[in-house]
């Protein structure tokens, strides 16, 4: 039956070569690799569960009586996309647990990605051949910052329409261009006329989510063309891969990590309340609230603007705001054009042209794991800037003193990260037996109560180092029934 | 990548092997716990449907919804984890780049066809180009200038709070009502009294929101002569001063007022403005004072602006002299 549909398939679209490469691809078995699955499947539940919101929200800022079932509310005047915000929590059913998946769904997807990114970085799998990879997946992160503040932005309540105030001051402080971009994003002067929510909808459930589409299947086509990279040790070198087929083992463990994925998401929805709009109230652009936070992808923008001194540049006419053009564009365009660009400039530092399917362990690369501290601790000091005023009140300072401390900090951490980076990969280095398989050591205690200490026998691969690649069994064979049962229970402790 | 090889690195284990997991010794056990995990998943979905058909609260749903993905999420990952065909296994990796004959034949058709077609019709591939450019344009003009009204270019450009960030609505003579337009007068606030006002008939609106302290006790025709410059003592009245409320920085509501300090705050940056001194800025990123409105308190007690601001409200741009 299967081998006759199988048949039908293959004669008209010609899939049975690829398709047995396809499930006999590997995968390395290595927990860090599940970062990248982590976002993905987030990404998953962004696009369903956002299906489901759109049914509901009205993305219109036309102003009407609320009628929900919200006491507090009846009776006031919002606007449409708060009213069916509100009531897409409290009138849909499921409809509470869905936004809130959403917005978990939101965070957890960043996080991932910057996690992944990290793993990615300190290991060295963005040389040669995977730049493009690297880029592709730099771009995801930016168009995942970008999307979460607009959807953050879509209901329409006070602390979201205050962010939505302040990046309409920061696109104004762009030099020559700025109040022309603000105006024809805004269709006019901030609030505009009413038309920011409609256009940040097309934004944010359209354009953008195409985009991602498109470039998640670059980045998974590329990483299926070009192989996953791996950790040296037992069996692998820079020609082969080694871990578990895609099919069924892989398959297996991915479509369960799927769905413990979307369990936690799940669960934080319903459990975890987050971004309560009803709390917040209506946006009006002249309320306020304090120790108002964005989510956290956009902290470290936040707290930038907060520790920069008030330098505008005023002369010949004009005036360009470099209190907020500095941090707010220049600042982030000159990090992700530094992650954009890092594996060319690395690769022309260390005059390396070589392919390299093996990732580096980062203490033997003492600089770049310094470079990549130094990058995290500058975006962690600005993220930790952002909450300069609950700070303030909650160690009982004066609000001065913490941005003072913060003007210091932000610039100078990062290079003292650097220095004891590099110094800690050095001494890691140096370290005796570093490097060789660790023999366990079993303490037995007699009964006069002395204790000895026995090395454990030695286990095949003992001998040798940990990089030292030694050979490994090469494929599943199912057609000897001995050796296919064994296969399946190949599982050592080591 | 067919072909049989039982691998070289030793044989498979044996099920005597002592480093084995129990798992592998006794697989009917990982089975009948995988189900186990699988039918509690299962259970779980169906306790979800039973809870949406009674509507019971989000707790629930998420909870029953959980525990349904994580059940059939563990149960499948055990199974692939412990009863599935583990590794180490060998796939080889192939270079992807092309060989060296493949390369040639493709720059030598770039280069050899374009050498033909590019370079000998240099004018037409010249036209074409000409007119891609211009059809870009062509579709860009209407693509973004429909989006939104041209910026005014400065003060004296005619605009409206909609097309110009110069403008606001305030004008001599202008009643300041509350956003619910209620009347301001003469004896509404005591001395450290805050409130946000507008123009009469501008209620609510962004660029024209005030903020308006009371920072003495003076007769109605009284000027605070204590007002440090960049402020104007005479463009206060009755003890009151009015700041446009748009933080010079990025726009916020500078709306903390401490009537201790005398200052105020913009919760967003927290930049601190010395309300004694025209809101100069004391501290923070904001670049400049907020904009003072000139009052004054007719016979009937009502608080009335006695003119416009002397300068654009709000953060800085780039046509702002």
């Amino acid at each position: 039956m299967i081998d006759k549909s199988l048949n039908w398939i293959d004669d008209r679209l010609g899939v049975a070569k690829g398709g047995r490469t396809f499930l006999d691809k590997i995968f390395p078995d290595h927990w860090s690799f599940m970062l990248g699955e982590i976002a993905l499947y987030s990404f998953v539940i962004l696009l369903g569960t956002g299906v489901f919101l759109t049914l509901y929200f009205v993305p219109s800022g036309h102003e009407i009586v609320y009628h929900g079932s919200y006491v507090p509310l009846r009776g006031q005047r919002v606007s449409e996309a708060y009213a069916s915000t509100v009531g897409l929590s409290f009138d849909v059913r499921s409809g509470l647990l869905m936004r809130q998946a959403h917005h978990w769904a939101a965070d957890i997807f960043l996080g991932a990605i910057a996690v992944h990114m990290a793993r990615v970085f300190f290991t060295g799998a963005f040389r040669k051949p995977r730049e493009f990879n690297w880029i592709v997946g730099t771009l995801m992160l930016i168009l995942g910052i970008v999307n979460g503040f607009l959807g953050y932005s879509l209901p329409d309540d006070l602390v979201s329409g205050t962010g939505i105030r302040i990046a309409f001051s920061i696109i104004e402080s762009i030099p020559v261009v700025g109040s022309y971009l603000g105006f024809f994003l805004f269709g006019g002067n901030y609030p505009g006329s009413g038309i920011i929510i409609p256009r940040f909808f097309t934004i944010h459930v359209l354009i953008v989510p195409a985009i991602i589409v498109g470039l998640l299947a670059a980045h998974l086509g590329l990483l299926v063309k070009q192989k996953h990279t791996q950790f040296p040790g037992k069996g692998k070198t820079e020609h082969n891969v080694v871990g578990s087929p895609m099919f069924p083992t892989f398959m297996a463990k991915t479509t369960g990590f799927l769905f413990v994925s979307a369990a936690v998401i799940f669960l934080l929805g319903g459990f975890a309340q987050i971004n309560p709009i009803w709390q917040f109230g209506q946006y009006e652009p002249y309320q306020i609230s304090y120790a108002v936070q964005p989510d956290w992808y956009m902290g470290w923008l936040d707290g930038a603007l907060r520790i920069m001194p008030s330098w505008e540049w005023v002369g010949w006419g004009h005036t360009i705001p470099l209190e907020v053009f500095l941090p707010a564009v220049i600042f982030p365009g000159l990090i992700f054009n530094i992650l954009i660009v890092w594996p060319f400039i690395e690769s022309v530092w260390t005059k390396d042209t070589e392919y390299h399917n093996l990732l580096d362990r980062p203490r033997d690369r003492p600089k770049r794991t310094g470079a990549g501290a130094a990058m995290l601790t500058l975006l962690f000091a600005v993220f930790f800037a952002s909450s300069t005023d609950v700070m303030a009140n909650f160690f009982q300072l004066p609000l001065i003193d913490v941005l003072w401390f913060f003007r210091f900090f932000v610039p100078i951490a990062p290079i003292v990260a650097y220095f004891i980076t590099v110094k800690i990969c050095q001494e890691m280095a140096e370290a005796e037996g570093i490097g060789k398989r660790k023999r366990a050591n079993v303490v037995e205690r007699s009964t006069v109560g002395e204790y000895t200490t026995t090395e454990t026998p030695v286990r095949p691969g003992d001998e040798h180092e940990e990089l030292e690649a030694v050979p490994v069994p090469t494929f599943i064979d199912t057609s000897d029934p001995e050796l296919a049962t064994a296969a399946g229970v190949r599982r050592v402790i080591r | 990548m067919s072909g049989k090889t039982t691998g070289n690195g030793g044989p498979p284990a044996t099920l005597d092997d002592p480093h084995l997991l129990p798992s592998a010794k006794n697989p009917k056990r990982m089975e009948a716990l995988a189900a186990l995990a699988m039918l509690i998943g299962i259970a779980g979905f169906a306790a979800f449907i039973v809870v949406y058909w009674i509507n019971a609260s989000n707790y629930w749903e998420a909870a029953t919804l959980g525990i349904g993905m994580l059940g059939l999420g563990v149960g499948v990952i055990a199974w692939g984890k412990y009863l599935m065909p583990q590794g180490p296994f060998v796939e080889e990796r192939h270079d992807f780049h092309s060989t060296d004959d493949e390369r040639a034949s493709f720059n030598a058709a770039i280069t050899g066809r374009g050498g033909l077609e590019v370079t000998r019709r240099k004018t037409l591939l010249g036209i074409f180009a000409l007119g891609g450019g211009i059809m870009t344009l062509a579709l860009l003009i209407p693509g973004v200038r429909s989006l939104g009204p041209k910026p005014a270019k400065s003060e004296d450009t005619y605009g409206t709070t909609d097309n110009s960030l110069f403008t606001t609505n305030w004008k001599k003579g202008a009643k300041l009502v509350t956003v619910g337009g209620r009347e301001v007068q003469y004896d509404d606030l005591v001395v450290g009294g805050v409130l946000t006002v507008f123009p009469q008939g501008f209620e609510g609106s962004s660029p024209d929101q005030v903020i308006l302290i009371r920072l003495a006790q003076l007769g109605p025709n009284q000027q605070i002569q204590t007002m440090q410059p960049p402020g104007k003592p005479e463009w206060t009245a009755g003890g009151y001063v009015a700041y446009s409320k748009l933080c010079t920085h990025l726009g916020c509501p500078v709306g903390l007022y401490q009537e201790k300090t005398q200052q105020l705050v913009c919760p967003c940056h927290q930049s601190i403005f010395n309300v004694n001194a025209g809101a100069i800025p004391q501290f923070g990123p904001a670049p400049r004072p907020l904009p003072m409105l000139p009052i004054t308190i007719d016979a009937t007690g009502q608080i009335r602006a006695n003119g416009s601001f002397d300068q654009a409200v709000g953060p800085g741009f780039w046509e702002r002299p």
